[in-house]
């Protein structure tokens, strides 16, 4: 067969071929445990109550989408960036610089509808601008490198005070007031948080099938093969952490939302490696490993001082469970509690099967 | 000064690819000294010569992967020496690596789909392929035409060398090529792959030319009208094949010079 018949002797592929490519391109769609959980999700406010609604719920959601950015970066674009909380905290800070806030010196007092675009903006063009820095390196370089724009914008906030109130920080943050609904109320701010979740969740699933983020995937397996295909390495790289900017600012949006406060704490560096604890641990080969591994955190975070008090241990011992977890994951699962679970599954099915040919034969 | 007309005609002399004085170092050792090739278009050409002869260091000047220390590359007139590697291929060169080069975690169609979406427009887009996608029909011609409709939906890390083999030249096919770089295509390849390779290289549109290193002479000489035999990063001989083949010096170091 030659190139040219082949050309003019193929079949039609537009008959069936999108039919196909939606069912793996969606899988949620075709499983019945994701339709429950969206389910469990959307009424959650009839079976939670507010402190759960908030405290676990909906700070998981944020902390997921903080780690959904670094999950799209590394997982897609084999850059692990330690920033993310930091572009998550800067958002945040110029949600109360610009909008209206407790501390009247600094604030600029706009409504909270021009304030949050232009926060959103701002964190964008500050997480591409680090990212311009980070894709001169590769490997642990970038992870060196973007952890140090982290550090360096902690210690900033701390000792600004013009713009970022030095240790103190900016309190009691205003949130979105309309339509006669507090939108920090519990319930109202939970879909809100699911909502913005949600959203990210399908726009990351979605660009990983287009030719963004496929381009992207191409650029993490061989980076020279990409530019030999015609396509510019870098500048997809710096457009990835333009997108991973973005998601990160929504969650860092939502985050000074729902403690109505920020400081130097809240972009600590500390915080930064827990963004990457939690998209390690639940996994960064899929968009739905960083709401799994933001859920575990909280949940450990929340709870395991309870349990350690009653064994008689210092809780602020929680630390030592998660970094626990964090080792056993890395060990024996590299991509996560999502990798666990495929194999506890696939194991099954396996099995399944055999004992049902058993059964035939 | 000269007229338009006979500055194109110096410029472009219509050759497809025009090397000058091209020479790499790496360190201290010149992996090619002052090479001068000149590739009309919808030339075929092998190049030939032992390891170490500075054929893969000329293909990674010709692409950009290593830049030239010294000395000019033209492509269609046009000269590319200063240009990054994607702005060549979009202008229509190609090439294929000796050492498979592709996407091991993407599927065979994701990586032709890459491969066409490479050299057009919308690089970044954030919208999927819709039902009457171009590149889609594109993609699929091409999985075709290289005997991968079968495994196209697996991921590349499973595939079997050969067919690796095979994606790698579905990848230099992709677009428009003007001119393509095979990089030893035949390596690894059984007797029938071999044949099938030289029923794709031989059943490309006569408009566009290549260069190809084939340590196969079957191969080699089968599918290229003129040879250039290299020594030492210098050429140091050019002919037709005939020549090449029952030259004394030629046998004396390449072809009975003990070589695997």
């Amino acid at each position: 067969m030659s190139l040219l018949q082949s050309t003019q002797l193929r079949p039609d592929p537009s008959a069936n071929a999108p039919r196909r490519a939606l069912i793996p391109a969606w899988p949620e769609f075709q499983n019945p445990a994701a339709w429950l959980v969206a389910l469990i999700l959307v009424i959650m406010p009839l079976i939670a109550n507010g402190f759960f609604l908030i405290e676990i719920f909906a700070t998981t959601l944020i902390l997921g989408v903080i780690a959904l950015s670094l999950m799209f970066l590394a997982g897609y674009g084999g850059m692990v960036s330690l920033m993310q909380l930091t572009i998550a905290g800067f958002a945040g800070y110029m949600v109360a610089v610009f909008g209206i806030s407790g501390n009247a010196n600094i604030s600029l007092g706009w409504p909270w509808w021009l304030a949050t675009p232009m926060a959103l903006a701002l964190a964008t063009l500050f997480g591409t601008l680090g990212g311009a820095l980070a894709v001169r390196t590769e490997g642990i370089y970038t992870i060196m490198i973007t952890l140090a724009i982290g550090a360096a914008f902690y210690y900033f906030t701390n000792q600004n005070w013009a713009i970022f109130n030095g240790h103190t920080g900016i309190n009691t943050v205003a949130t979105p007031h309309f339509w006669g609904v507090d939108w920090r109320g519990d319930i109202a701010f939970y879909y809100v948080t699911l909502g913005v979740a949600a959203i990210c969740y399908f726009a990351v699933q979605y660009i990983s099938r287009a030719p963004f983020g496929l381009a992207l995937q191409g650029v993490r397996d061989n980076s020279r093969r990409m530019a030999a295909l015609g396509f510019n390495p870098n500048a997809h790289r710096i457009a990835a952490y333009a997108f991973a900017a973005f998601i990160a600012a929504l969650g860092g949006v939502l985050q000074v939302w729902n403690y109505r406060q920020i400081s130097p704490g809240s972009v600590s560096v500390g915080a930064c490696i827990d963004v990457l604890i939690i998209a390690v641990v639940g996994g960064i080969t899929r968009p739905i490993g960083p709401f799994i591994g933001a859920l575990i955190f909280v949940l450990l975070r929340t709870f395991a001082l309870d349990v350690l008090i009653k064994f008689g241990l210092d809780g602020n011992r929680f630390r030592l469970l998660i970094g626990l977890g964090f080792l056993a994951i890395v060990f024996w699962s590299s991509d996560g509690v999502i990798g666990l679970w495929e194999r506890w599954r696939q194991r099954n099915a396996s099995s399944t099967l055999r004992s049902g040919g058993g059964r035939h034969g | 000064m000269d007229s338009v007309a006979q500055r194109l005609s110096v410029v472009g002399a219509g050759a497809a690819l025009e090397l000058r004085g091209v020479t790499r170092l790496f360190g201290a050792l010149a992996a090619l000294t002052d090479v001068t090739i000149t590739v009309r278009p919808g030339e075929r050409r092998a190049v030939l010569g032992s390891n170490g002869a500075g054929k893969t260091t000329l293909f990674n000047c010709i692409t950009g992967d290593f830049p030239p220390s010294s000395g000019t590359i033209r492509f269609f007139g046009e000269d590319i020496t200063q240009f990054p590697p994607y702005e060549r291929i979009r202008r229509g060169l190609r090439r294929t690596y000796q050492i498979s080069a592709l996407f091991p975690g993407l599927t065979v169609q994701d990586n032709v789909y890459l491969a066409c979406r490479g050299v057009s427009r919308g690089r970044f887009s954030f919208l999927r392929p819709g039902q009457n996608d171009a590149l889609m029909h594109a993609t699929e011609t091409l999985v075709q035409a290289v005997h991968l409709a079968g495994v196209k939906d697996q991921r590349v890390a499973e595939l079997a060398h050969g067919q690796q083999r095979q994606l790698e030249i579905a990848l230099a096919l992709a677009g428009a090529p003007r001119f393509i770089l095979f990089d030893e295509p035949a390596a690894g390849l059984s007797p029938t792959e071999r044949r099938e390779l030289i029923e794709i290289l031989t059943s490309l549109p006569a408009h566009i030319g290549y260069i190809i290193i084939e340590h196969d002479m079957d191969v080699a000489l089968r599918v290229v009208e003129s040879v250039t035999m290299m020594h030492n990063g210098r050429i140091f001989k050019e002919g037709l094949p005939r020549e090449i083949e029952s030259d004394p010096e030629v046998q004396e170091l390449y072809l009975g010079g003990g070589h695997e």
